[in-house]
């Protein structure tokens, strides 16, 4: 099963991990990440971001990271879900939740999930400082964590 | 015609989310346009960015990628969500 959601509804993490394993006695392992609104990013107070995204590639790209995450590893079920619009700090900003047999594939199947997620799923963060805002620049790192999965030396673009 | 998608700062720079442009026949790829568009000057250039990415009808693609008459495409800056 793959679930994918974009919103801006604030959502409870504790409630949705709760709900990842759904009584599916052949999953013995699940792996959620959550993802928040931190206070510091690139030397600037943050008090607030919006986060803007592509209604309706954002949600393909989605379904296409997760399609492949289930190609690569056996999986029972993939959640993802993305807040769009404005966020304060420390809300949770981003939920992937991967439930296989063992708990490898599904700590790999979530890393992956959010390595692809970040280096090309439409989401674009404009932070909110003290001193204005400015819209966050793309991370070398982030492009280095999606690259090491990789297979065959081929990479999707 | 061509349909062009602006997002995050590249829009912010150029005021615009979208344009539309007749179509010309030597356009064979996304890169194509996106020289044509930076040849209009500033703030045309801000599509000179080397962390340009895009899109062809909602699907990642490359600047070498083969764009046709009526697709939609999108420029945007590295993605940053997560």
């Amino acid at each position: 099963m793959i679930d994918i959601r974009v919103q801006t509804a604030r959502f409870d993490p504790g409630q949705l991990t709760a709900a990842a394993h759904g009584g599916d006695l052949a999953i013995g392992a699940v792996v959620c990440f959550t993802g928040y609104v931190r206070d510091f990013n690139q030397q600037k107070q943050v008090h607030s971001m919006f986060l803007e995204h592509f209604p309706g590639m954002t949600e393909k790209s989605l379904e296409k990271i997760a399609l492949e995450a289930r190609q690569r590893w056996p999986l029972q079920s993939i959640q993802i879900l993305h807040r769009v619009g404005q966020l304060e700090q420390g809300e949770p900003i981003v939920f992937v939740a991967t439930a296989s047999a063992h708990r490898e594939d599904a700590f790999n199947a979530c890393a992956f999930v959010m390595d692809y997620l970040k280096t090309r799923a439409p989401f674009w963060k404009k932070e909110h400082t003290t001193d204005g805002s400015y819209w966050v620049d793309g991370r070398a790192s982030d492009q280095a964590a999606a690259a090491r999965w990789k297979q065959n030396g081929k990479e999707s673009p | 015609m061509i349909n062009i998608l602006f997002f995050a700062r590249y829009r912010d720079v150029l005021q615009q989310d979208q344009l539309q442009l007749n179509w010309q026949e030597q356009w064979q790829t996304l890169g194509d346009i996106r020289d044509h568009l930076v040849r209009q000057g500033s703030p045309w250039d801000v599509l000179e960015d080397p962390g340009i990415m895009c899109a062809r009808n909602q699907d990642m693609c490359r600047l070498d990628t083969a764009v046709h008459k009526n697709d939609e495409i999108a420029f945007f800056p590295t993605v940053t969500g997560g």
